[in-house]
């Protein structure tokens, strides 16, 4: 007899949808169908039954920042989002550029409630002129390589970086900013900055770097992933791109479809990210390109930082918010797009970019892995920042009535959440 | 107004600042007396906390302060525990602690005075926050442009110089413009802010053009720091474009004013001995600071109801 | 009490002034803002007319020292003038209604701020009673008693005697 049963949803995937029962036993979905049964039954009435979601741009800040968040906090604040697997960003302290780090950040993993993989920089210390021992950690799994926080700002250490990437069968993402054009900058530079007083940063300094890798993948052959465009021109640019068939992929996160920067009116440090929140045209054309696929995923760029990391001068706290408990819910409430569309830009389109695709967003079909998340559509909840399992509360988002919230997920055939409430 | 702060010249609107400076007639008028100083403010305490070096404003507010028999209290960024890694939230609320009805603060990051008003119940009064905002001074100027010109509504005003850098720039369009006056920024482009286009002001590259066009020529500090940001070639061609120098004096109406908010980098901005000339009344603008501060003070702080002391007994004759 | 009372009122509160102060040059005649700025200068005026020579005449605002400053809103109503050194003057101060004492009691603590003055006398067009302060009028048009809800209003009119509205002070 199966282990779970998941009964009464919709089922989803990229297949199309049906109602149906899901049976799980040990790591895999063993039976879908009708009048399923099992040792244990997750009701599923009112509710989809998803591949489970996958977010390539998680801080996880272990190691290093352990009082922000570590791999196993994070991992539970990414099971009650739905994610079955979150790729870790490197740039922890100190940061996944050697073997070594990897191997500890994915033994930390292992305990995780979500599949943890990592992520690694592309050059040494992400500081932009070296190349870090990528075959090193590639053979440990690696498959997406990024110095975020940082662009790489040279031209030719980039292209150096994917020339040698393509012949591991890696991806090369880029956080895109050039560094001369930013400066000191805050916050988007336009109305807001020059009202407020600060030092902005332009659209431009992110739309000069994307325009330079779409030629250095076109030249080199390799693909770049865009992480977190932010401005309408990049993401027109990206469609361009992929219309001319250069080997481009790109993500937008939550907070750049749903918030402006008139946000940062007040002064209050939990708005400021990098890229930092723009206009009303660019979370327009940032919506555009999640509509009509210029854009393949949904991140979150989930950022924790301490409350007393953000209680200080705008200009000196960390930029970052926080993303995995909401980026679901916001996708519903915010985008005009279908829950297949929507499961499609957090699930198996995310998981080819990271290279987990067998395992995570694969069709909700026997033999599959039992990566699921089950959501209801509809439900309305407030966001409570006390109420997160993030160990920060630096959500942009307190106060807000979201639709759609995640019910049970499922991980490798463990219950990790049921009814809204993690396991472990 | 905000009854409580003083952040930016938007919270007072016109009719803000127009009570500021009807009420700052009032305390010139105490400030010439032979003892400058009036019991209005007995028992209250007003702090200062100066991240930035500005001995004049922080005298200004202190003159101010006393004048009006507040007590007060300095914490100092050299003096004190704020340049031992304390963070803000830290050292306003040990202030607070303390008992005090209002922190003055001084800060280079835009937006900590607003900030702190999360963080205390003390009124917070704004004296300068990155490039942002620097209420006092702005009302000041108005001050300074009343007293001689008996009205700004209609007034063309040039403020000329390193406009996208300066709190004083924004905080003086915003009051210039809400009291009528007609402001032009002229500035290279490297020197205005972003979207400068939705200000409500008039932008030229030449000071020649408008100089004789102007009532008031509004200087602003320039500093060497930007010729290494690339912003200026250089500080003399900075002067050659945009300094008000003994030739371009020369051009401007005979009644026309010159104010700036010093520091003055005489040979800079402005010819060396043009700051002695009558026309100049940079300082008025000093003298008026301490007069207008008092205003501030007084009615954050001293012309409230306090609804806890609410009595029914009245008041008169 | 209507305006040619007033009249009187002032002329013989004048020669009361000159009874007890031998010569206008050493009198300055202080008016408080807002009620006794006016009476002040009619009673100046008319110091003048029997005396050859008027003496100086100045106003004062008592806001920065009152005793009830966060009790209510308390504003000046226009800056204070003295129009000379107070110190071995007589001062006069002159007000429209003299009622708790409370503005004098300010009055005087203000006074001291321009010097010390050889006398300060009171003068008021109407003394309405209530003192909750020992203070006594020197020269006064009208002793008027009242009840603590109705209102003195003193104009160059006459002097009406009226019901406080509701929530007016």
């Amino acid at each position: 007899m199966a282990d779970i049963v998941v009964k009464g949803g919709r089922v989803i995937d990229a297949t199309g949808e049906r109602m149906a029962d899901v049976a799980i036993e040990g790591n895999n979905i063993v039976a879908v169908g009708e009048g399923l049964t099992a040792l244990r039954v997750l009701d599923a009435g009112g509710c989809v039954v998803a591949p489970g979601f996958v977010d390539i741009h998680t801080h996880l800040r272990e190691p290093g920042t352990e009082d922000a968040e570590t791999i196993e906090s994070g991992s539970r604040a990414a099971v009650l989002g739905g994610y079955t697997a979150v790729v870790a960003m490197p740039n922890t302290t100190p940061p996944i550029d050697d073997a070594s780090v990897v191997r500890d950040v994915l033994a930390l993993g292992r305990d995780a409630l979500c599949d943890v993989h990592t992520s690694a920089a592309i050059t040494v210390g992400r500081a932009g002129d070296r190349l870090a021992p990528m075959a090193e950690m590639a053979e440990l799994g690696v498959h997406l390589f990024t110095d975020d926080g940082d662009g790489v700002q040279d031209p030719g250490v980039m292209r150096n970086a994917l020339e040698y990437a393509a012949g591991l069968g890696v991806t090369l993402a880029q956080h895109c900013e050039v560094d001369s054009l930013s400066l000191d900058g805050q916050m988007n530079e336009g109305e807001w900055s020059s009202r407020l007083g600060m030092p902005g940063i332009p659209a431009e300094a992110e739309e000069l770097m994307v325009m330079r890798d779409i030629a250095l993948a076109r030249m080199t052959g390799a693909r770049v992933h865009f992480q977190h465009l932010s401005t309408a021109g990049s993401v027109a640019m990206v469609r361009a791109a992929r219309q001319a068939g250069v080997p481009v992929s790109a993500e937008a996160t939550t907070h750049h479809f749903t918030l402006t920067e008139a946000e940062v009116a007040g002064y209050d440090p939990v708005f400021k990210v990098n890229p930092p929140l723009r206009t009303v045209a660019d979370v327009g054309g940032v919506k555009l390109g999640l509509a009509d696929g210029s854009i393949d995923a949904i991140a979150t760029d989930h950022a924790p930082h301490t409350a007393d990391a953000k209680n200080l001068p705008f200009d000196q706290a960390p930029p970052g918010m926080l993303g995995l408990e909401t980026a679901f819910a916001l996708a519903v409430t915010e985008l005009d797009l279908s829950i297949a569309e929507i499961i499609a830009l957090l699930s198996w389109r995310p998981a080819a970019i990271a290279g987990i695709a067998t395992e995570h967003g694969a069709p909700i079909a026997p033999g599959s892995p039992a990566n699921v998340t089950i959501f209801d559509p509809v439900t309305t909840w407030t966001v409570d920042p006390r109420e997160l399992a993030s160990l920060s509360r630096n959500t942009p988002y307190a106060g807000r009535t979201l639709t759609g919230r995640v019910r049970h997920t499922i991980v490798a055939g463990e219950a990790v959440v049921i009814d809204g409430d993690a396991q472990r | 107004m905000s009854r409580q702060h003083l952040l930016t010249i938007d919270d007072l609107g016109a009719d803000g600042i127009e009570e500021l400076l009807d009420l700052t007639d009032s305390f010139v008028e105490v400030s010439e007396r032979r003892i400058p100083k009036v019991p209005v403010l007995r028992g209250k305490t007003v702090a200062w906390l100066f991240y930035e070096d500005s001995t004049r404003t922080r005298l200004s507010f202190e003159t101010a302060a006393r004048r009006l028999s507040a007590d007060t209290m300095n914490f100092s960024v050299s003096s004190s525990s704020v340049n031992k890694g304390e963070s803000v939230l830290d050292t306003v609320q040990t202030i607070e602690a303390m008992g005090v009805d209002a922190i003055v603060v001084r800060h280079g990051s835009a937006g900590v005075p607003r900030q702190i008003t999360g963080w205390v119940d003390a009124s917070v009064i704004n004296a300068g926050d990155g490039w942002h905002a620097h209420p006092t001074q702005a009302l000041l100027d108005c001050y300074t442009l009343r007293q001689h010109r008996g009205n700004i509504d209609g007034l063309r005003i040039a403020i000329v110089g390193d406009i996208k850098h300066s709190r004083v720039a924004r905080s003086n369009v915003a009051a210039f413009t809400a009291m009528g006056a007609d402001v032009t920024l002229v500035a290279p482009r490297t020197l205005l802010p972003p979207a400068v286009g939705l200000w409500p002001v008039e932008v030229t590259h030449s000071l020649d053009d408008v100089l004789a066009h102007v009532d008031v020529v509004y200087l602003l500090r320039m500093q060497l720091e930007r010729q290494a940001q690339a912003l200026v070639p250089s500080l003399r061609e900075y002067t050659a474009e945009y300094g008000l120098t003994a030739s371009r004096f020369a051009r401007l109406d005979p009644d026309a004013l010159i104010m700036h908010p010093g520091p003055m980098n005489r040979g800079v901005e402005i010819a060396a001995d043009v700051p002695e000339s009558p026309q100049a009344v940079v300082t008025n603008q000093v003298r008026n600071g301490v007069a207008v501060r008092m205003s501030v003070l007084f009615r954050l702080l001293g012309s409230e109801v306090d609804p806890r002391q609410l009595v029914e007994e009245s008041f008169s004759g | 009490m209507d305006a040619d009372e007033l009249r009187r009122a002032i002329w013989r509160m004048a020669h009361e002034i000159l009874e007890r102060n031998r010569a206008t040059a050493e009198l300055i005649v202080i008016g408080l803002q807002t009620g006794g700025v006016d009476l002040a200068e009619r009673l100046a005026a008319a110091l003048g007319e029997i005396e050859g020579t008027a003496p100086l005449v100045g106003t004062l605002d008592v806001a920065f020292y009152r005793d009830d400053i966060g009790l209510r809103p308390v504003l000046p109503e226009a800056p204070t003038e003295i129009p000379d050194d107070l110190t071995n003057k007589v001062v006069v101060l002159v007000d429209d209604v003299l009622y708790t004492g409370r503005t004098i009691r300010a009055a005087l603590d203000a006074l001291h701020d321009f010097g010390r003055p050889r006398a300060v006398q009171l003068a008021v067009m109407i003394d309405r009673g209530h003192r909750e302060l020992p203070i006594r009028p020197d020269f006064v048009g009208k002793n008027l008693p009242t009840r603590r809800d109705e209102a003195v209003d003193v104009t160059p009119d006459g002097v009406d005697l009226g019901e406080i509205q509701r929530g007016e002070r």
